[in-house]
């Protein structure tokens, strides 16, 4: 019986990663989350033929091993600190000097690497022909031709590494000429580090002084910290201080810079070794493959954006109408044991936690898994297939001027940028941006989309107030969601988002057929990742609110007021009915009878929402809001609406002592507020800009607090929208009562 | 046109080799890790709708860049 041991995966994205570790692992997968950062760790058990239980990890894929970037942070610092007994370095042979780039960095790092030529079929196809022992040779490394997709190469791939692991050699760090400048830089930064054990726990003195000279953030604050924890603040010094004078050097006589001349003697390296008969390309090697002719098309200046379009209006309607009908019933289900409940539950406060806090709160959790299942699905057909990064490339342009990235589109479409999207998932598809101050900037304004819960409301205040032009009105609203988006998002990305846009630099891959297993496991993930991550902080949060629109309870005393006039009504039917009321015999039913009765029934309810927590928030806040137009009832609505924006209608229902109100069909209400002097179109134009722009819903904090990393974001995301919601309210309704608009 | 120019004003389908990346920090090292070093050749492949990003073939692979980032990168053309 082997060991267990643990091995890396690394690569550069579109390497093929992910489908070799699919096909590793299979379902056997771990997905989390590195400490304190938002990239994925996934982890899987791989049993090998000799009976290993190898423990196989996924780094995230980068291009280098600076500390530029999370991932490049994480990846580095996973195999510095875990020491994995080898990585598996996945490369693209049909792009292999770009690849080796990474390669480079490893060997330079001392771990111990097995190359991987992925995708060896695709190069075959495009006649390139790769020396594989010439190159393993060359790199004095072991290098296995594979392609993930097929399977071919895979066993022996991992037998190669298993090898290599259960030979357990020390790190052999790889020394690379730069020249020089550099080189003399470096030996005389090592000395300084050996003497004075400079960090040399962690990393290896050559090692350390390159990161120096490369101007490396995490390494060079690591020295710093070293420094004054062992008062060795005159070796930082030191350190930074000759980086510095080495650059100085460089720009003034080659007006170049230490990374740079790092970066091509690494390319310089690498040609070195290719030219030696590595390589040899059987056709053109500038021909144009089949994904050129697509691109050819599909980012045409005029087919481009069209197909774009129909692609993501496609997406659209996959994740919201095909997703309608396990939607559809799941909310059977729940609307059965919510009429269940009812029935065989006393009246009371159990019933009332059981029917609107759990089952309406595991029910309102459970409605978004089809929508994000279908989501991802459809995403993952565009990321995988490569048209994502299309869509990336065209619109740039457009959403660089808000600070924003290309993909940025998808996430707003989704939530609800063709009105009726969701937040929720429009939330979670900012995963796809790899630009951190980006793809903040889009989460905080997705939510500003009318998404579907929002459009009942709207509906019914344009269908009320503004009955003549409902669909011009409507497709002003959706333009106005876009550009109140763009323009707060520009405003984020100038204060609190603030920094230089992230480099756009970034690859077109290959046009690839999507395999249904990548596909199957991508979806399965991320939906999993939600009902795991989100649902338990969604469920307690909706009792939560439940809790704030149902206590306190109504006083006995006036408990008895209603239940008195109850009785009465009652009596004066069986009085009409000319049959004494105590016989247990029941009452016979009229329709004024159960009109009367439903008008108590909807006084005490509102009696006792007025008299809630809710309430009484509602009504200390009519102190502010009454500069935007709003009443007590109103914001009682809008507290309702946190739970979910549709709940402004019920809740408004109740306010209005008008019972239940269905959200398809607002017509009582409708007709009340009609009828209410206290409501013109200037008060429900403030709404309905309030309801599109306030906070979002507590699921899609939850979202936004589980992508963002961090509770803060999601408190800023209340608090902001909800603040900028009520100035432009007040602004708007203000100035229509100074012109007199809408009065 | 034979010498030194920026990338920006490359035209469709014209290659050249890169002579210089002049930028340092992230951008610089985003472009130097993609292969544009000195001495690599490009291709232009083709700009988005809006002239912007464009396409480049650089090493078998197709990367892109917007043109404010181009601007660092001179190439040698023929």
């Amino acid at each position: 019986m082997a060991e267990s041991f643990k091995i890396a995966l690394a690569g550069n994205p579109n390497a093929g990663k992910t489908t070799l570790f699919n096909r590793l692992t299979g379902a056997r997968q771990h997905v989390g989350n590195y400490p304190g950062v938002t990239v994925e760790k996934k982890e899987g058990i791989y049993n090998s033929a000799t009976g290993a239980r190898i423990k196989v990890v996924d780094l995230p894929g980068t291009y280098s091993l600076t500390a530029y970037s999370v991932e490049e942070v994480v990846a580095r610092d996973f195999l510095i600190h875990e020491k994995p007994r080898v990585v598996i370095n996945i490369t693209d042979a049909a792009n292999l000097e770009r690849h080796l780039y990474l390669t480079c960095q490893f060997l330079e790092l001392g771990v111990p690497v097995v190359i991987a030529l992925n995708m060896i079929d695709v190069a075959r196809d495009r006649g390139i022909a790769i020396e594989v022992a010439k190159l393993a040779e060359l790199l004095n490394v072991p290098v296995v031709a594979i392609s993930a997709r097929s399977g071919e190469g895979v066993d022996e791939l991992l037998q190669v590494a298993e090898q290599v692991a259960q030979t357990n050699k020390d790190w052999e760090p790889v020394y690379i000429a730069y020249g020089e400048d550099i080189d003399g830089a470096i030996l005389e930064m090592e000395e300084q580090i050996e003497t004075n054990s400079f960090l040399t726990d962690t990393y290896s003195s050559r090692w350390l002084a390159l990161k120096y000279l490369e101007n490396d953030r995490q390494v060079i604050d690591k020295g710093r910290s070293f420094a004054g924890k062992h008062g060795r603040g005159e070796v930082a010094d030191c350190l930074e201080g000759k980086v510095e004078e080495v650059g100085k050097h460089l720009l003034a006589t080659m007006e170049t810079y230490p990374e740079a001349i790092v970066a091509d003697h690494r390319y310089g390296y690498i040609k070195s070794i290719l030219r030696q008969g590595v390589i040899t390309h059987t056709y053109d090697a500038d021909r144009l493959y089949t994904s050129d002719r697509i691109d050819r098309v599909v980012t045409n200046r005029i087919f481009g954006p069209i197909i774009m379009l129909a692609v993501l209006l496609g997406l659209y309607h996959f994740t919201f109408t095909y997703s309608e009908l396990p939607v559809g019933w799941l909310e059977f289900l729940f609307g059965w044991l919510t009429t269940f409940f009812e029935r065989v539950l006393p009246d009371g406060h159990l019933k009332s936690l059981l029917v609107s806090g759990i089952i309406g709160g595991v029910g309102g959790v459970m409605g978004f898994v089809p929508i994000i299942m279908f989501m991802f699905f459809g995403i993952a057909i565009l990321e995988d297939s490569g048209y994502l990064a299309r869509v990336a490339f065209m619109m740039d342009r457009i959403f660089r001027i808000f600070g924003l990235h290309g993909s940025s589109v998808m996430a707003y479409i989704i939530s609800g940028g063709i009105a009726g999207g969701c937040a929720v998932p429009g939330v979670m598809a900012t995963r796809t941006l790899r630009s951190p101050r980006e793809r903040m900037a889009t989460l905080l304004t997705a939510p500003f989309m009318n998404c579907g819960a929002k459009l009942p409301v709207l509906a019914l205040m344009i269908g009320t107030f503004f009955s003549n032009n409902q669909a011009q009105v409507m497709f002003m609203l959706t333009l106005l969601a876009w550009v109140v988006a763009l323009l707060v998002a520009k405003f984020l990305r100038l204060t609190v988002l603030k920094g230089e846009p992230t480099p756009f630099v970034m690859e077109l891959p290959p046009y690839r057929l999507p395999t249904f297993r990548g596909l199957a496991i991508h979806t399965w993930e991320k939906t999993w990742q939600y009902i795991r991550k989100a649902a338990t902080v969604i469920l307690g949060a909706s009792i939560l609110i439940w809790a704030t629109m149902t206590f306190p309870g109504l006083p006995d005393s006036q408990k008895a007021i209603f239940e008195k006039q109850r009785q009465e009504i009652l009596a004066t039917y069986a009085e009409l009915a000319e049959q004494p009321l105590a016989e247990g015999r029941s009452v016979p039913v009229s329709p004024e009878l159960t009109r009367q009765l439903a008008a108590i029934e909807g006084a005490r309810a509102e009696q006792a929402l007025l008299h809630s927590l809710a309430g009484r928030l509602g009504r200390s806040l009519e102190s502010v809001s009454w500069l935007a137009g709003f009443d007590w009832r109103t914001n009682i609505a809008l507290v309702g609406g946190f739970a979910a924006k549709e709940i402004v209608l019920s809740t408004l229902g109740t306010a209005y002592s008008l019972g239940e109100v269905d959200p398809e069909d607002g017509g009582s209400l409708s007709k009340t507020l009609a009828a209410d002097p206290s409501w013109n179109r200037a008060k429900a134009f403030s709404l309905i800009l309030f309801i599109m722009f306030y906070s979002p819903c507590f699921v899609t904090v939850v979202c936004i607090i589980k992508e963002a990393g961090s509770w803060k974001w999601g408190a800023f995301s209340m608090a902001f929208n909800t603040v900028f919601a009520m100035l432009l309210s007040t602004a708007v309704y203000q100035l229509c009562r100074v012109f007199g608009v809408g009065g | 046109m034979v010498g030194r120019i920026m990338l920006r004003e490359m035209a469709k389908g014209q290659s050249g080799t890169i002579a210089g990346v002049k930028v340092a920090g992230e951008l610089g090292r985003r472009i130097r890790e993609m292969g544009m070093v000195p001495g690599t050749i490009i291709k232009i492949q083709g700009r988005a709708p809006l002239n912007d990003p464009v396409a480049l073939r650089v090493m078998g692979g197709t990367l892109t860049l917007r043109n404010n980032e181009a601007d660092y990168i001179e190439v040698e053309v023929e």
